[in-house]
């Protein structure tokens, strides 16, 4: 608001009240310093710590000294490094083309009238919403060597005739890790699209399909266009997630079996908790930082052109 | 639309969405027979030939009577919930604000403000919580609940203020203009006015945030030590299992236990909780 | 009840000059109306003297009381929104009750005010309800009960009616002048529907592009536009307007174009007479146009070619071409006339208007 005071010779003024709450900049400002102090002390804190802790030699109990960058340095010569920068991507990249795929296809399913489709629904989003922690103890019940019921069943159908040592296996725990982790997305991106989907109007489809467009014709010049923009936004969650991720690999295998599923943060963990090297494991969590940096730039743009278009 | 003739609607619809269910929810089923599954059963080899794997004849609930006598279980779920609930208030308090101030209201650098809580959305935890273990240490915070109280707002800050800021900005800015003219203070107007008819937004917010807080694992585990602190995932996980050996049907009860509070929440407020989720992504 | 004055008010955003200079003084008690077409500025300046948009330059005075700087709170005023803005969350009474409350009325007397304002708008069952579940007419009238039960010194309206279905917007602005003839409240009133202008105006103000075109009653911006832009807003259908040239001729000033040759009454050729040579534009109202008969002078016949027959039962509407200008004329109904027929047209001459072909401003 303007503030110049125009003065008055003829009439009477009031007495202009100073309630700074009234100037949105002053209130504003009032709305916004919980969340500020709070996201300052406990986020943006934390990473300048974090590069001072990563160019340091600090250990457990030991404050350590600046060491530039020895940590980097030795990581760049760590082959288990090397196997968790690629462990990221791949886990990254198949588990988000399988959300994207089964999660579409589960949309399209419940984009129709049935009955019970709210329950179903609702019943879906459940491997979504139950604690993580907790589900994957399912599944790694589910996969463990001697009592598995998957392995009971593929036997039963057939499809093998001797015990298969999911998780004792390299490729395999991967791959398992994997499943789990679909398991636990794909409702997310079903129920994320399914909103999406229903905000495309029937009668876009109807009209295509009168001017003779078969399903497949209308799902790729009209669905899939309009839906593309939520799409995109619900890969730029998952994919963070998924490339942050933690909690599932470090129950389901804690990063074996011999150091060949780790993850970014599962191995952050291991050296900086579990083995007290505090600067060393803040290293491998940062260097986590420029790709997701570069992940989150390059979605952001692309989410733009799309919704410009 | 026309779908065809039925044998069509069963191949392309039904048996599909099925298949789809049955995937979905086999792991929860696992989880309830296993935790009413006596450990003879239990440890029995898949290809021995009296594995029953769908179905008990003997449950039994020498599982759950382990984790309540045994283990700190029952504190676990208490500090699983009073660390969520505090966690959530906090947020929702900050985020309500937050959202309002940058949904609303016009100051410097609004839109750039408005960047950098969607940036701190993004930030994951796990990159973070090693150098925060440092810090809640220098606070001396660790092993407290506080730790974790003060700490899970750093993500459920952002997401509650960034979905809070669509419902706001979906609200007419007449309401608000009527009510000042009407003789409220933006203050009052805001209180009186604009937030009673956010309270579904308020809700579904709040609703996630709970669900997050509980699922939150890494700080969890990082922050706190002592058993009686814990939380229910990491009890679980450090306290079922010795070494290698996993106490498979405690483990089980545990985690379906520990789902409960969620399920529960979540069934009461299905609609708001998936409003929530898709008014996220909306972006 | 008060006195509203605007003083070389003026609003900027950014670069865009929304208000520029506006000078304005409501008396008490009187109905003043804002008109022009979208983007002129009307709600901007509405909302300057609501307080709800900070003045860029100028004034504003409510009851000689400089309040450039009040807070909308402060300056007892009370508004009805285009969309009603009624407050979703709270029923009718509460909708009503809430500015009392804010400034802290008894109890008792927020009701009685309540049930006399619901008496007046013959909404008494109507006070339990929500808003969503009125129509679209009963929140209009809930909007204006909120707003006479302050019994502020001004009301301020901001299209109210434009959500309403046309017949119910008819009935409304009849309640609503009779509203304003019982409270005697000054109001200022946007619209950009010059009907509602009109009816509803003791005065009007006319704006376009942030400025104001002229201020006066009804019947004064009617008959004696100050320029050519109030001379086609108000009225409707609009004024037929044709580029012409003035000449001398015979003693008389003629207006000329291609089909047209029309002489001016001497008043107007008195003003006319400034702009010999250079252009000026000939303005008739489509009503001011007959059928040509014997006892129309020739001087203020043409001849024109029906393009267009609208019958509208109380009068038919021809459009015309005349050379090469469109006119539009409101003709007797009984008349028969069909689409492609040559018709000599008659205008009345002292309806005519005149304006500078630069300005546009009336000569
Ligand atoms: N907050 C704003 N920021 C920038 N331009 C605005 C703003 N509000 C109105 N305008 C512009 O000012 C002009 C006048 O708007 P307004 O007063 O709403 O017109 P109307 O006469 O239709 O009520 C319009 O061109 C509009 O685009
Ligand atoms: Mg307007």
């Amino acid at each position: 608001m303007t503030v110049t005071a125009v003065p008055d010779v003829a009439g009477r003024r009031p007495a202009v009240r100073l309630r700074k709450l009234e100037d949105e900049r002053w209130l504003a400002f009032a709305l916004l310093s919980p969340t500020a102090v709070l996201l300052g002390l406990f986020i943006a804190y934390p990473f300048v710590e974090g590069v001072l802790l990563a160019l340091s030699d600090a250990k457990v109990g030991d404050p350590g000294h600046f060491v530039g960058f020895a940590n980097f340095a030795k990581l760049w010569d760590d082959n288990i490094f090397w196997t968790s920068v690629w462990n990221t991507f791949w886990y990254t990249g198949v588990t988000t083309v399988f959300k994207l795929g089964l999660g579409l296809w589960l949309a399209m399913l419940l984009n129709r009238h049935f009955r019970g489709k709210a329950l179903v629904r609702a019943f879906i989003l459940l491997p979504f919403i139950i604690p993580t922690v907790l589900s994957t103890f399912a599944w790694k019940w589910m996969f463990d060597p001697t009592f598995s019921v998957i392995n009971w069943t593929l036997f039963h159908l057939g499809f093998i005739s001797q015990r298969i040592n999911w998780l004792g296996d390299p490729g395999l725990a991967m791959s398992s890790i994997i499943v789990v982790n679909i398991w636990r997305g794909v409702p997310f991106f079903a129920i994320s699209l399914l909103a999406g989907l229903q905000t495309i109007s029937p009668e876009l489809n109807e009209a295509a399909a009168i001017d003779g467009a078969r399903p497949w014709a209308r799902f790729w010049l009209i669905t899939w266009p309009l839906l593309l923009p939520v799409t995109l936004v619900v890969m730029l969650f998952s994919v963070i997630q998924t490339f942050a991720d933690f909690q599932l690999v470090y129950v389901m295998t804690g990063g074996g079996p011999a150091n060949a599923t780790h993850l970014f943060a599962t191995y952050a963990y291991q050296i900086g908790i579990g083995t007290g090297l505090l600067s060393q494991g803040a290293a491998v969590s940062l260097a986590m930082f420029p790709f997701l940096f570069a992940i989150v730039v390059i979605q952001l743009l692309y989410i733009r052109r799309v919704e410009v278009r | 639309m026309i779908e065809g003739a039925l044998w069509r609607r069963w191949v392309f619809y039904n048996i599909p969405l099925i298949l789809f269910v049955f995937v979905l929810l086999f792991p929860f089923y696992w989880m309830i027979v296993t935790s009413f599954r006596p450990d003879g059963e239990l440890y029995r080899p898949w290809n021995a030939m009296n594995y029953m794997p769908f179905w008990t004849n003997k449950p039994t609930l020498e599982h759950f009577r382990y984790l309540f006598e045994e283990t700190d279980f029952g504190r676990w779920m208490v500090n699983t919930m009073f660390i969520a609930v505090v966690s959530t208030l906090i947020s929702l308090f900050c985020g309500v604000l937050a959202g309002y101030a940058l949904a609303r209201l016009n100051f410097p650098f609004a839109g750039s403000l408005g960047t950098v809580i969607f940036v701190t959305y993004l930030v994951p935890q796990t990159l973070l919580f090693i150098p925060l273990a440092e810090i809640i240490r220098d606070f001396h915070l660790g092993d407290t609940p506080w730790s974790l109280i003060l700490t899970y707002p750093t993500f459920l800050i952002p997401f509650c203020t960034w979905l809070m800021m669509g419902y706001f900005k979906a609200i007419p800015k007449e309401l608000e203009e009527c009510a000042r003219i009407d003789g409220a203070s933006r203050w009052k107007a805001m209180l009186y006015i604009i937030i009673p008819i956010a309270v579904p937004g308020i809700l579904s917010s709040g609703i996630i945030a709970f669900t997050l807080s509980w699922n939150e694992f890494i700080y969890a585990l990082v922050f706190l030590s002592s058993p009686e602190q814990k939380t229910v995932a990491v009890g679980v996980t450090s306290e079922l299992i010795r070494g290698d050996v996993f106490f498979w049907g405690s483990l089980m009860a545990g985690a379906l236990l520990g789902s409960v509070p969620v399920a529960i929440v979540y069934s009461f407020f299905v609609e708001h909780y998936v409003s929530g989720l898709t008014g996220s992504v909306k972006g | 009840m008060a006195e509203v004055s605007l003083h070389k008010l003026n609003k900027r955003f950014e670069a865009f000059h929304a208000v520029k200079d506006v000078d304005l003084q409501i008396r008490d008690k009187e109905f003043v109306v804002l008109v022009g077409p979208s983007g002129c500025g009307k709600t901007t300046t509405l909302r300057m003297i609501a307080g709800l948009e900070a003045v860029s330059d100028g004034e504003i005075r409510i009851d000689n009381t400089v309040v450039n700087e009040v807070p909308p709170m402060d300056r007892d005023i009370a508004m009805v929104f285009q969309n009603y803005a009624l407050y979703p969350h709270m029923s009718v009474a509460s909708n009503m009750a809430f500015g009392l409350k804010m400034r802290k009325f008894q109890k008792a007397e927020i009701e009685e005010r309540i049930k006399r304002a619901a008496t007046i708008l013959g909404i008494e069952s109507l006070l339990g309800r929500k808003p969503r579940q009125l129509s679209g007419g009963q929140r209009q009238r809930v909007a204006l009960g909120r707003a006479i039960v302050r019994d502020p010194k001004v009301f301020l309206f901001d299209e109210p009616l434009s959500n309403l279905d046309a017949k119910l917007r008819v009935q409304m602005r009849v309640e609503l002048k009779k509203l304003h003839e019982r409270l005697g409240t000054t109001a200022i009133y946007v619209t950009h529907d010059q009907v509602e202008a009109m009816t509803l105006g003791d005065r009007v103000v006319v704006m376009k592009d942030g400025v104001v075109q002229q201020v006066g009653e009804p019947l004064e911006l009617y008959n004696t536009p100050a320029n050519r832009f109030v001379a086609g807003f108000i009225g409707s259908p609009a004024m037929n307007f044709a580029e012409v040239t003035l000449a001398e001729s015979g003693g008389r000033l003629v207006a000329e174009a291609p089909g047209l040759k029309i002489s001016l009454p001497p008043e107007l050729a008195k003003h006319g007479r400034t702009n010999l040579g250079r252009g000026a534009t000939l303005g008739i109202r489509p009503e001011d146009i007959h059928i040509a008969g014997p006892e129309d002078d020739a001087g203020h016949c043409f001849d024109a070619s029906v393009e267009v027959v609208e019958q509208l039962g109380s009068e038919i509407l021809l459009d015309t071409r005349v050379g090469s200008a469109l006119f539009m004329a409101s003709i007797d109904p009984t008349i028969r006339v069909r689409p492609h027929e040559k018709l000599r047209l008659a205008l009345k001459p002292d309806r005519l208007h005149l304006f500078d072909a630069e300005s546009e401003k009336a000569l």
